[in-house]
């Protein structure tokens, strides 16, 4: 696949990808958060603003789930930072091809490289902000401690696996198709209100409850949430299904980015 | 040595695949120096992506056992919204050097001044060529490619350029393209040509200029005498 590793053995390509992964690291917090105003804050300041927008909508519009006990604020918080986790890290990959074509004409620089740079900033944004915000929430009274933490991080975990697999298929896939790129974010916007983020699937008519678990997602937004509500409502998921699913896409995700550092041109 | 083996070249294009070469072959022992001539469009600029690594042979393999570099003073290999040093220590860290000792010669060398703390994209086509061409000589590669029209610049910044590479780095491998015959005689031990797809290798660089004017002149029974 690539000459600079193919050519040396295992822990000197892994001691190559790692600095390469923290050049690419600095390159991005640099362009996209810059040197100025908050700098780096934003990282976690962008998520932040997005679920206080959310939660604040939800609440304005007096979307209480008709007496279900769920607190609304901490409702919006595991489901927009859900959303966060699959969404934005493969919008990220969608156009990291094109946004660091330059750096990808020195070898030891791999698109693999790009994607795991924009998987790790935005699970680590999303993280810092789902527990800046959940800390933060709890402090003041408007979110109650979750149930059980370690279902909590074991959602999470999952929904950052999914994220990650989803955002390597899809950006691997922008290198054969440009149609790929534009295709995402549409396809982003329909997955948004079935992905579990603004409903339980308690809640839906059973046949409906049958079509949203096909999605991943949803597993892992269900699972996040009996972690944090425990049984003041009835969660729905399959983890070993989840699973398996994150499992195929990682796999066709890494034999796409594969197949797509074949095709670079310039 | 740098060997490329059996390598070919097909990209896909509106009418259909074009291939820019196929099947070609050579080796370069280091320390080494060769020319590579041809014609426009005859894939010297391909040939030097692919030995980069930058992009990937269709076949073939190409084994690098020493540190190749990427086509000298390309600028197209950094980031526009990135400053002169915020390039230089990407490509650092990529390439596992401290930058800091770095700072003072690429400032000195690229005269950018204040610029050097400006995003790349606000550069004139000189003042990236000089950043460019400053931070390939920042890494310490053992084998430099060489495309001489990307080197563009006034006669002192050229006069600088052959300093740094064909005086001081005059122990390194190059492969250098040029079209400039005088150039090719000065710096390489040899040369090779390349001409409807294939590479032809020549006992010495005259040889090599030979045939080349042969093939400016398109006639296509020079080929046909080098084959028998």
């Amino acid at each position: 696949m690539n000459a600079a590793r193919g050519d040396s053995p295992f822990l000197q390509s892994f001691a190559i990808q790692i600095r390469v992964l923290h050049a690419l690291m600095m390159r991005e917090v640099i362009t996209r958060y810059g040197r100025d105003n908050l700098g780096v804050l934003w990282l976690v300041g962008e998520p932040m603003i997005f679920t206080i927008g959310v939660a604040t909508l939800w609440s304005a519009a007096g979307l209480t789930h008709g007496g279900t006990g769920i607190p609304i604020v901490a409702f919006a918080v595991t489901g927009y930072s859900s959303v966060l986790m699959w969404r934005n890290a493969t919008s990220q990959c969608s156009a990291g091809i094109e946004q660091n074509k330059p750096l990808l004409f020195h070898r030891s620089v791999l698109i693999v490289d790009v994607f795991l740079t924009r998987i790790a900033l935005e699970i680590i944004g999303a993280t810092s902000s789902f527990i800046v915000l959940a800390v933060f929430f709890t402090f003041i009274g408007w979110m109650p401690m979750p149930d059980d933490l370690m279902l909590v991080i074991e959602g999470w975990l999952m929904l950052a696996w999914f994220g990650a697999s989803l955002a390597l298929l899809v950006g691997g896939g922008t290198a054969f198709s440009n149609l790929v790129h534009r295709l995402w974010h549409p396809i982003a916007y329909l997955l948004f209100p079935m992905s579990g983020a603004a409903f339980m699937v308690e809640w839906l008519p059973k046949k409906l409850q049958d079509v949203v678990l096909v999605l991943p997602m949803v597993h892992g937004v269900e699972l996040l949430r009996h972690g944090y509500f425990g049984s003041v409502v009835r969660t729905h998921y399959d983890i070993g299904y989840m699973a398996t699913c994150c499992l195929v896409l990682s796999l066709c995700g890494l034999y796409v980015v594969r197949e797509a550092s074949r095709r670079v041109e310039f | 040595m740098l060997s490329v083996e059996r390598v070919s070249k097909v990209y896909e294009t509106r009418s259909g695949p074009y291939k820019v070469f196929d099947d070609i072959s050579f080796t370069l022992e280091r320390g080494r120096h060769i020319g590579i001539l041809g014609r426009n469009g005859a894939g010297k600029s391909t040939l030097i992506r692919l030995i980069s690594g930058a992009e990937q042979p269709t076949t073939g393999r190409i084994r690098r056992g020493m540190r190749v570099s990427w086509p000298l003073a390309f600028v197209g290999a950094f980031a526009g919204n990135l400053t002169g040093l915020d390039n230089l220590k990407f490509v650092c860290r990529a390439y596992g050097v401290d930058y800091k000792p770095l700072i003072p010669w690429v400032e000195n060398f690229c005269e950018l001044g204040g610029f050097f703390r400006e995003p790349v994209m606000h550069y004139s086509h000189g003042m990236m060529t000089r950043l460019a061409f400053a931070l390939s000589m920042a890494i310490e590669f053992d084998c430099f490619l060489i495309d001489e029209a990307m080197i563009v610049g006034d006669a002192r910044f050229h006069e600088r350029c052959h300093y740094e590479l064909f005086q001081k780095r005059k122990d390194r491998s190059f492969i250098l393209v040029s079209h400039d015959v005088n150039a090719i005689k000065k710096y390489c031990e040899n040369a090779v040509v390349l001409h409807n797809g294939r590479l032809m290798t020549f006992p010495n660089v005259d040889a090599a200029y030979t045939f080349y004017l042969e093939t400016l002149a398109d006639k296509p029974e020079a080929l046909e005498q080098w084959r028998m």
